[in-house]
């Protein structure tokens, strides 16, 4: 009688065994029936792997499927989803619908003398740099993976290492085509409210079905790379705020559990595309220098078991890393995944924090609050957190998103394991450290931030609540992220 | 919405006046929950939880709900969840019952076994068939470790409470991958109202400990907990102790 489903969440067949067979059993109609009604239901997650809520999952193949998918959705509404890397709940929708656009994947149009390509929501960076590197061209804003959609990245407004030139992913999109609640398909153009609402709007404005991006273009596919490392977190503030205008893409890898003088000590990476005429005489990518070929590293195993990210095994990582670094080393060539992407060697790397996940924390403060930076970073290294690779990097001016999270000042993102005893409050204590800085917690990787706080790290959060509340009254477009935030 | 850490914002309290649900409640307000729903008989002491709870900031409603009256659960309970999502689910209802008394009186002992089990189980359905369908939540049952093995001095308690236990168990994993965590909480001794005047067993607990126990279980997405940890330990040799020598120990 073990096996009779009390409650399935699948119209299974009637299981073969016959229960009436069993003695004492009888049948009877159950208090809680199958609310669930089909095999498309999945417990989803972000790539943080907490909170997992259940959602009914469509892979509409276009435009009329993701439209009759809104249309129907029910009252617990719809939200569009890429690749899932988002760290928290941004593209989940409890007990409603789910559409992953990864299957609106074709790239409809590329302009090569102009640099333009237009896109359907679902195409990964990863997918448009295979196809546009071998014709000199390469995406204008790529974050730290390249398994990301082209809606998400919209949706998002993320941002890259070339921040402090280039601005926001929203900066290059010339044209999007958005699926309002409505049913209809707007065109929607730059400097219009609803496309400022709806990059960095976390795909609650609309269901994002192509866009069109204005593009870099490049003479190979490689980088040249400045590294340095730099022992403390005044110097590498320093170097970043005198050097970082020479370069077109610059981040620093900063190590959050060394402590005392070397309390912020760094490797600092910059660099940009190599000139053709940059490469070696005799060097291979001289016969095909806009080659793209990423490798990969076996996945972790699906189940690994919580807390192998602990103060000792991040630490000696951390030192490793600060190690192997060149003290100071110029012109170095590397492949763009190693600059870019080095975390997308190792698919599915969200495992090793085991089944509890992790939180990433990413805020921004505004110039003029280095104090804010510098005691926050004490605070943490002073707590032991085990992060292991945070980033620290200068924005340059800030986007014109409503939620955009950029604004010119410092930012720092640190992977921590959800285990952590007392970290929700610790995050929390750090939330008002950046508030009274006049700073904000960036949403795409956000799992945690209290209501209230949201609201005064985003100015525009009100224009944003009316303009949904305009376009979308029954707030037919809704995620896990718009009931915890009330967005 | 759940946080990263499992800190809910609307908490629906089933036995409203429960020390151990109010301690709860307590401690996740001061995290993030916003919106409290208190159900129990309505009493001056459910009104004096509510307002103790508002002192803190949160929205306290009480909604009458009596956990012998199964007939009028599925409308009571229904409507908290069409106001708005419930993150979480406290079953903190419960009775100790007299055992010497009960033993003598059917009718009292049948009252523990009705409150503690079949109320709970009345309950329990209607609330995990609303988290399924809102996709989400996690629903927190107060068992005991008195359901773990029935003792002489209290085994009319131990018995309803071995039932619960068995029953959530069981919800939890039917409930296993649709979003929605059941959650069985096993304390030991707790110093509460309720175990006024009883002599102390080892091992005892605060409704705090407990509290912070379930915090902890909501973070980490556990299926059961022991108040306090040692428990688990204990009661897992105390489980195969043979019955001749069980009788005579003096618990």
């Amino acid at each position: 009688m073990y096996d009779t489903p009390l409650i399935t969440h699948f119209d299974e067949p009637p299981c073969n065994t016959d229960i009436s067979r069993i003695p004492g059993y009888t049948v009877t109609s159950m208090a809680v029936e199958t609310r669930v009604l089909d095999d498309d239901c999945e417990a989803i997650t972000g790539w943080g792997r907490t909170a997992p809520t259940l959602a009914r999952v469509q892979r509409p193949r276009g435009h009329a499927e993701v439209a009759e998918a809104l249309r129907t959705c029910g009252p617990r509404g719809a939200v569009a989803r890429g690749l899932g890397r988002a760290y928290g709940d941004a593209a989940q929708n409890a007990g409603g619908t789910v559409l992953d656009m990864t299957g609106l994947d074709r790239i409809l149009a590329v302009d090569t003398t102009a640099g333009l390509v237009v896109c359907e929501a679902g195409v990964s960076l990863h997918r448009l740099m295979e196809a546009l590197l071998p014709l000199g061209w390469f995406v204008p804003v790529t974050p730290g993976t390249r398994y990301v959609t082209v809606g998400g990245a919209i949706g998002a407004d993320i941002h890259g290492k070339n921040h402090h030139v280039s601005g926001s992913f929203g900066r290059h999109v010339t044209a999007l085509e958005l699926l309002t609640a409505d049913g209809e398909i707007r065109t929607v153009l730059p400097g219009t409210p609803l496309f400022d609402a709806t990059t960095g709007g976390m795909g609650l404005t609309g269901v994002i079905l192509s866009a069109t991006l204005r593009l870099l273009p490049v003479e190979t596919s490689l980088m040249r790379v400045d590294t340095d490392r730099v022992p403390d977190l005044d110097e590498l503030m320093a170097r970043l705020t005198d050097g970082d205008h020479r370069y077109r893409y610059s981040v620093a890898w900063i190590d959050l559990l060394a402590r005392g003088a070397a309390t912020g000590r760094a490797v600092l990476t910059r660099g940009d595309h190599a000139p053709y005429d940059a490469l070696p005489r005799n060097h291979r990518a001289r016969r095909a220098p806009l080659a793209f070929r990423p490798g990969r590293l076996p996945a972790p195993p699906r189940h690994v078991p919580g807390g192998l990210l602990g103060r000792t095994s991040v630490g000696l990582f951390n030192e490793l890393w600060y190690r192997a670094a060149p003290r100071s080393a110029t012109g170095r060539l590397q492949s763009l995944p190693a600059f870019f992407h080095p975390l997308d060697g190792v698919p599915h790397w969200n495992r090793i924090y085991g089944p509890a996940g992790f939180v990433q924390y990413q805020f921004v403060v505004p110039y003029g609050q280095e104090e804010a930076l510098r005691r926050i970073v004490r605070r943490i290294a002073d707590r032991g957190c085990p992060s292991f690779l945070a980033v620290l990097k200068r924005f340059g001016a800030g986007d014109p998103g409503w939620l955009s999270f950029p604004l010119p000042g410092w930012t720092l993102a640190l992977d921590l394991p959800t285990g952590l005893p007392g970290l929700g409050r610790f995050l929390d204590a750090l939330d008002e450290e950046v508030v009274g800085a006049g700073g904000r917690v960036y949403l795409a990787k956000d799992s945690r931030v209290r209501p209230e706080t949201l609201a005064a790290m985003y100015p525009r959060l009100d224009e944003f609540r009316a303009l949904r509340a305009e376009l979308d009254p029954r707030s037919v477009l809704t995620s896990d992220l718009a009931r915890r935030l009330d967005l | 919405m759940k946080d990263a850490f499992g800190a809910p914002q609307s908490l629906l309290v089933l036995g409203g006046t429960s020390e151990i649900g109010l301690a709860t409640a307590r401690r996740l307000i001061a995290r993030r929950t916003r919106v409290v729903r208190l159900a129990g008989r309505p009493s001056p002491a459910l009104t004096a939880a509510a307002d103790s709870l508002r002192a803190l900031g949160a929205d306290v409603r009480t909604v009458p709900f009596d956990a012998l009256d199964t007939e009028s659960h599925e409308e009571r309970l229904g409507k908290i969840f069409t106001e708005g999502d419930i993150d979480m689910v406290l079953l903190a209802f419960g009775v100790l019952g007299d055992q010497a008394r009960d033993e003598s009186d059917p009718v009292a002992a049948v009252r523990v076994a009705q409150t503690n089990y079949t109320g709970a189980v009345s309950a329990g359905l209607v609330c995990a068939g609303a988290l399924q369908e809102q996709g989400h939540g996690s629903l927190v049952v107060l068992s005991s470790v008195a359901g773990e093995r029935a003792r002489r001095a209290n085994f009319i308690y131990g018995s309803s409470k071995a039932g619960l236990d068995a029953f959530a168990q069981g919800l939890g994993d039917a409930l296993h991958g649709t979003g929605v965590h059941v959650m069985v909480v096993r304390p030991g001794f707790v110093r509460s109202k309720m175990t006024a005047g009883l002599a102390e067993a080892p091992l005892a607990t605060t409704p705090e400990a407990v509290a912070g126990a379930i915090e902890l279980g909501l973070r980490r997405r556990s299926e059961t907990v022991w108040v306090p940890g040692a428990l688990r330990l204990v009661m897992s040799a105390v489980r195969h102790v043979p019955r001749p020598l069980f009788r005579r120990l003096p618990v």
